[in-house]
């Protein structure tokens, strides 16, 4: 193969969307109640993370504040939400899901400026998934008896919800949508860095005519996230994000008896055959780990290559990711945007600098980066075993780090050989491997030639220390239901 | 068995053979490597027998023999699980006399009421084999996703489970919680009722001889607020099942369980003679989701709406 890094020279002219389409405003308030009060904790301003500017000052909570969410919740699922029938319940669903189709362009401004994914992303991933997944759950709000959890299924009462930063408002979607469809009402938290886009969500879920108190949106570092899990008036817990704090949620509601799911971190491996149709396979690494900067906790972030055709796939992987786009979100034509947060990105080199230290070897895209807001080039680290931290723990950034399997054994066993189980993939022509290691991978969703595929029908969600619970399709509506055979005493 | 064949007979009568009542690990009747036993009494306080008192490394072998044993049962097919089980209730049945006087003797029961809470054991492990190839089809789904995509959901076993057998209901309650876990694939490290250990170690020898693949499940008698501690902070146990524990070993538990995200079922208050839903059998279920494109473009023509 010819020693160039990218076979494309090609110059692309900007084509950058209208920051003015997302309508920021100078301050955000929190939504508790029905309505847009001032919070009582500390004031921060939000960055865009392509610019380092900051965008809108928002107000954010205090303890107290918390306790008063968690009361309008508690009055709203009392007095009104779970007395309405589910068929009306669902028919504010639809609405909020039609607000969210109605001001998607919106939508994907603020997501593209607060978070800095690709505009490309936010418009055709976030948004549109953002909408499909209250549609999806407005129709179960009148058929819960139908869902396999008993003639008459029951909601739990208020859910604390804590969500993360690489996908502000589909995560905000995952955890809303369910929860009231099943007839709970809601306290959610947003992440530190990323507060807009579901404040934007809060008009439209005001404007949808929703009962105060029945969704409440909070604005808040970890302190809040804390207290909100740890309230004594929430009977359910719904947490996205690291493992570690996963593991302090579980542990701190040990006896409580409250319902706690759990969506945490993921090393998922990408594994190769050699039989796997290349050009496609190139395109669904470069999609696995690249997609939102990685920023994806289901992210291919672990490439498992068979040894014969190693060296094929890391040329071509490298030709292509030399032809990614890395620079202003707004750019239509950006592939991979800015580092969500100058913390993330300090993560990003720390463990990238180990990856050096334990001698894996890295390759950079040549791509140029932009010389402010917080970027990291697509980087690969090849040369690597098990043992290093750089194919043990998550990067959560455009980092790929490739190892090579000889036999299908060694790659499940590869595969598995982590503490993570959130995802996989898997490449190849033959039917009957495709179905093989499906079974085998210890992953709670396998893509097969292909990857990051989300569906608001489809359950997602991890094995082993990736969490527990469902989110999407019918077992994640379980997670909002009472689900505990209450007739038979079990 | 118990208190009357171990104990004296009269002049003339023959002495009967006592039992050594040993743990259940990976297919084998191991003394507790610890050297430890306890005396176990009848409901009347006589002296039953003396019971293996489980350490903590008979636990970590236990766990050895369950993740071994993981792998063969969760990868037999369901037909051949639901054959397994049913061979158990199959077993049990033609020792349901031994099994009435335990629990006569250890509950302090009248024989009726043991024998009704055997003859529920047994239908339980029926109903339960009868389930084996029913999870997935009510569980999993096909999932009609919007796009080119062929996209499935399926039920999928936990992995190793760690349970407190109940510690009142030595055989019913054992039965119950032992039965949904190995139902679906899952294998099993079970700590019996301190007080009442002896059906638990008769229910193995019905195991043993059941074609259940050795290890899949595996019985300690003891002190479950000495063994489980250890369980709940193993990193090779998946998922816990708490219905023997108070609540303090609980809470106890549940925080050593958080060190490795397990799974945690601790239910309500047990009732093991209603008949049994599904709770104990999704608690120790994962759900995977698989996706493959259809590569078919809509053979009507398709287009967008």
């Amino acid at each position: 193969m010819a020693k160039k890094t990218s076979g494309f020279e090609w110059e692309y002219a900007p084509a950058p969307e209208s920051a003015a389409i997302g309508k920021l405003k100078e301050r955000y308030l929190p939504f508790i109640g029905g309505k847009f009060v001032e919070g009582n904790g500390e004031e921060i301003k939000t960055i865009n993370p392509a610019t380092e500017q900051p965008l809108a000052v928002v107000s954010t909570v205090s303890t107290d504040d918390v306790d008063t969410a968690v009361t309008a919740a508690r009055t709203a699922y009392d007095t009104v939400w779970s007395k309405m029938p589910g068929s009306e319940r669902g028919k504010y669903l639809f609405r909020i899901a039609r607000g969210i189709a109605e001001r998607a362009r919106e939508l994907a401004v603020v997501e593209t400026l607060d978070n800095g994914k690709p505009i490309k992303e936010s418009r055709d991933v976030d948004v549109p998934t953002a909408s499909a997944h209250f549609f999806y759950h407005a129709g179960w709000a009148d058929k819960l008896q139908h869902a396999g959890f008993g003639p008459d299924p029951k909601p739990l009462g208020v859910a604390g919800q804590v969500i993360p930063w690489n996908f502000p408002l589909l995560m905000a979607a995952w955890k809303i949508a369910p929860a009231l469809a099943a007839g709970n009402t809601v306290v959610i938290k947003s992440a530190e860095t990323t507060p807009l886009s579901i404040l934007v969500l809060a008009e439209i879920i005001a404007d949808a005519g929703v009962p105060p108190g029945v969704v409440n949106i909070l604005t808040g570092a970890g302190d809040i996230g804390k207290a909100l899990v740890n309230h004594p008036g929430i009977d359910k817990v719904a947490f996205t994000g690291s493992t570690d704090v996963g593991r302090q949620i579980q542990s701190s509601l040990a006896g409580t008896g409250r319902k706690v799911t759990l969506e945490l971190g993921g090393k998922a491996a990408n594994i190769v055959f050699d039989d796997a149709p290349i050009d496609q396979a190139v395109e669904g690494i470069v999609n696995g780990i690249f997609f939102n900067q990685g920023h994806v906790c289901c992210a291919g972030s672990r490439l498992l290559v068979q040894e014969s055709v190693a060296e094929e796939v890391l040329e071509k992987l490298r030709t292509r990711i030399g032809t990614l786009r890395i620079g202003d979100p707004m750019d239509k034509n950006t592939d991979v945007g800015a580092i969500n947060s100058g913390e993330q990105l300090s993560k990003i080199r720390e463990l990238t600098a180990v990856g050096d230290a334990e001698g894996a070897q890295r390759w950079t895209s040549p791509c140029p980066v932009p010389d402010r807001g917080f970027f990291f080039p697509p980087t690969i680290f090849s040369g690597v075993s098990q043992a290093m931290r750089i194919a043990r723990e998550e990067i959560f950034g455009p980092v790929l780090s490739v190892l090579t399997f000889r036999t299908p054994d060694e790659a499940v066993a590869k595969a598995n050989n982590t503490p993570y189980g959130l995802s996989a993939g898997v490449w190849t022509e033959k039917g009957s491997r495709i179905l093989g290691m499906a079974q085998s991978l210890r992953a709670g969703v396998v893509w097969a030639n292909t990857f990051n595929r989300f569906d608001p029908t489809a359950a997602f969600g991890g094995y082993k220390e990736s969490g527990f619970g469902r989110e999407g399709g019918r077992s994640g509506l379980g997670a909002y239901l009472d689900t505990d055979d209450v007739a038979e005493g079990f | 068995m118990a208190a009357k064949d171990s104990g004296r007979a009269a002049a003339g009568e023959r002495v009967a053979v006592a039992k050594t009542y040993k743990l259940f690990i990976g297919g084998a009747f191991p003394r507790s490597e610890s050297g430890r036993t306890y005396q176990v009494t009848d409901a009347k306080g006589g002296f039953a027998a003396n019971a293996a008192q489980g350490s903590r490394k008979d636990a970590r072998d236990a766990v050895v023999a369950a993740r071994k044993a993981f792998g063969t049962w969760a990868g037999s097919t369901a037909y051949n699980r639901g054959q397994v089980i049913y061979r158990i209730a199959e077993m049990l049945e033609g020792r349901r006399a031994q099994f009435v006087e335990l629990v006569t003797a250890g509950e302090g029961l009248t024989t009726s009421t043991a024998a009704a809470a055997v003859d529920a054991a047994i239908d339980r492990l029926v109903h339960y084999a009868g389930w084996t190839d029913k999870i997935a089809s009510v569980l999993g789904s096909a999932n009609p996703v919007a796009g080119p995509y062929f996209s499935f959901s399926t039920p999928e076993p936990t992995g190793v489970v760690a349970a407190a057998a109940p510690q009142d209901d030595s055989f019913l309650g054992l039965v119950s919680v032992i039965a949904p876990i190995i139902t679906s694939g899952n294998t099993a490290v079970v700590v019996s009722s301190a007080a009442r250990p002896l059906p638990a170690i008769a229910f193995a020898e019905v195991l043993a001889t059941a074609d259940l693949p050795a290890g899949v499940v595996n019985l300690l008698t003891g002190d479950a607020a000495e063994i489980m501690p250890h369980l709940a902070a193993h990193g090779d146990v998946n998922a816990l099942d708490l219905t023997g524990c108070d609540a303090e070993l609980r809470a106890a538990l549940e925080r050593a369980a958080a060190g490795t995200v397990k799974r945690v079922f601790a239910g309500r208050q047990p009732n093991f003679t209603a008949p049994p839903g599904t709770a104990r059998l999704r608690a120790f279920l994962e759900t995977k989701t698989v996706w493959h494109p259809t590569g078919a473009v809509a053979l009507s023509g398709g287009g967008s709406y």
